[in-house]
């Protein structure tokens, strides 16, 4: 039986306005919805497909407070099997990966999976970091997992197209669009998300390598040009001359 | 202490990315007064590594064995950490591309660096504090990253550093890198490059569009256009979930983050999860027919109006603007 370990981010919802406070030095989390990362939402529904009929047992892992414990129990309602909660703000990806490294290499997973990057800091790190602590390979953004026995064939993204690979579990793969059709909860799903296992366990210490300074919106852009529809060479021309980007 | 940039091949030719990270670390160089070397792995011809000299950077060490000739990321990190450790590099730099993404963390975390991902220009430096700004929330916000770590990996996101070019001489060394079998785990079965397109990450100019089309049957106006601009091509997240464009096309929150020179938008409302992928572009181009579609607060050009009417106008205008 396969042992799957996915991890899971919590973001805000992909309509939130992003504002900060304190002087912009930190997020402003009032009002605001958080989801399960939407990319490690897919990378989710792949473990549940192949742990589907018995093939499989999957575990989430988040670093978070329990103030996340909604987003966990929505994992398990899309169908994990079981959860672990790494008791601590996630400060940043090398800390996260070190928590998650430090769970799994007791655990012996045949398959770590993460999206291929949370929505909020982008970095696409996680999933790297822990192959490099556990010493396994590691895809960042894969397009396609197929898992035959102990082995598995990715298609990993490249500029312009794609890499089919083949690599022996254990791996870590960054999930990304086209791996899974996301899978919505039913009723059953969340009437059992209430009794699956959530184990909470403490964090280890991590050195700190980077903070984060300070936020600032995007510059905002002037008033748009409009341009008459009969007269698409003034665009062109504007193109050109003004915006010298053609 | 030195910098090392690691420039990325593609079937043997170095891409515009490699170039604006070699003239990213030489501008990193100047600043901080430290030597910058470049570091090739694969099979490269000597006249494409000549290529590293044109902007400026005149020490080349290749890395070059028949079982590094192709990319394997755990090998090649620990090749790129190996090198870093034997010339004493303490900045080790990437492009932000999608191999560069995957090996960032494990070079940074072989040399116990602090990681900083996408940079989008030079950091500012006081002491031994260095300050990076990067792009945040899907490009919904820009955060300012700070590290005193005595070594620093840092990636470059393409199309946000201008490659110089500064003819300097070049010399190669050859490295023997050490690299255990283990770190060769993956057997790669086939590649699937469109050679004829321009790549969408770091692609000058996107032309992107949207449910405006229709239908997938509708593309070839679009093609048209990227074609003539030696433009990349796009698409709205609605187009890619209903199958008319691939995946890799999707461009926003949950997609590909792109920031061109020029971003040309057809048929695409303009959804908050669009405009986060594509906000850092430098110009953006709107032609929907609602003006009231949210993308037109911010564009800098906009014309109201059918792209099945506008997009083969623009087409003829751009040709004739050609000759």
């Amino acid at each position: 039986m396969m042992k799957i370990l996915v991890c899971i981010s919590q973001v805000p919802d992909t309509t939130s306005k992003i504002t900060f406070m304190d002087n912009n030095t930190a997020f402003n989390t009032a009002g605001i919805q958080f989801i399960i990362n939407p990319y490690d939402e897919i990378a989710l529904s792949k473990a549940v497909e192949l742990a589907e009929g018995g093939q499989g047992n999957v575990t989430v892992i988040h670093v978070g407070e329990a103030a996340s414990d909604a987003t966990i129990r929505k994992a398990l309602a899309i169908g994990a099997d079981e959860a672990v909660r790494v008791d601590a703000v996630p400060r940043d990806a090398w800390f996260v990966a070190n928590q998650i490294a430090n769970y799994a290499k007791e655990q012996s997973f045949d398959l770590i999976l993460t999206g291929r990057e949370s929505i909020d800091y982008n970095g696409v790190q996680v999933g790297s970091y822990i192959a490099e602590l556990l010493g396994i390979p590691s895809i960042a953004i894969a397009k396609k997992i197929e898992i035959n026995g102990t082995e598995a064939t990715i298609d990993r993204e490249i500029e312009g197209g794609k890499e089919v690979l083949s690599v022996s579990l254990p791996i870590v793969i960054g999930a990304a669009e086209g791996v899974a059709e996301p899978k919505i909860p039913n009723m059953r799903g969340i009437m059992g998300a209430r009794s699956k296992p959530l184990q909470v366990i403490s964090p280890i210490d991590v050195p700190v390598l980077s903070t984060i300074k300070q936020y600032e919106s995007p510059a905002p852009r002037g008033a748009v040009k409009l341009i008459e529809p009969d007269n698409v060479a003034q665009l062109v021309e504007l193109l050109h001359s003004e915006a010298k980007v053609i | 202490m030195s910098i090392l940039v690691y420039i990325e091949n593609i079937e043997g030719a170095f891409k515009k990315s490699a170039f604006e990270a070699i003239s990213y670390a030489k501008a990193i160089g100047e600043l901080t007064q430290q030597e910058v070397q470049a570091l090739s792995i694969g099979q490269v011809d000597e006249s494409e590594l000549n290529k590293v000299g044109k902007y400026g950077v005149g020490k080349v060490i290749r890395v070059n064995t028949d079982k590094l000739s192709q990319f394997q990321n755990q090998a090649y990190a620990a090749v790129i950490a190996d090198v870093a450790k034997q010339v004493g590099a303490t900045s080790i730099i990437l492009s932000n591309s999608f191999s560069g993404k995957g090996l960032a963390p494990r070079v940074a975390a072989k040399l116990e660096a602090a990681l900083i991902d996408g940079a989008l220009e030079l950091p500012t430096i006081s002491g031994s504090s260095w300050e990076f700004r990067k792009s945040v929330f899907s490009s919904k916000a820009i955060a300012t990253v700070e590290t005193s770590a005595a070594t620093k990996v840092i990636t470059l996101n393409p199309n946000t550093f201008e490659a110089k070019e500064a003819d300097t001489p070049i010399s190669v060394e050859d490295f023997q890198p050490s690299v255990q079998d283990k770190d060769f785990s993956t057997i790669i079965k086939d590649i699937v490059r469109a050679t004829d397109k321009v790549a969408l990450p770091e692609a000058s100019i996107v032309v992107s569009a949207g449910r405006g089309m229709k239908g997938p049957e509708n593309w070839g106006m679009i093609e048209e256009l990227a074609e003539i601009l030696g433009a990349a091509t796009a698409c709205s997240k609605p187009v890619s979930d209903a199958g008319w464009r691939p995946h890799a096309e999707h461009v926003g929150q949950t997609g590909l983050a792109v920031s061109p020179n020029l971003y040309i938008a057809i048929g695409i409302s303009g959804a908050i999860q669009h405009l986060a992928g594509v906000s850092s572009s430098k110009t953006i181009v709107v032609i929907n027919k609602d003006p009231e579609a949210p993308f037109f607060k911010v564009a800098d050009y906009g014309i109201v109006g059918d792209a099945f009417d506008v997009v083969p106008r623009l087409i003829e205008a751009l040709k004739l603007k050609k000759g």
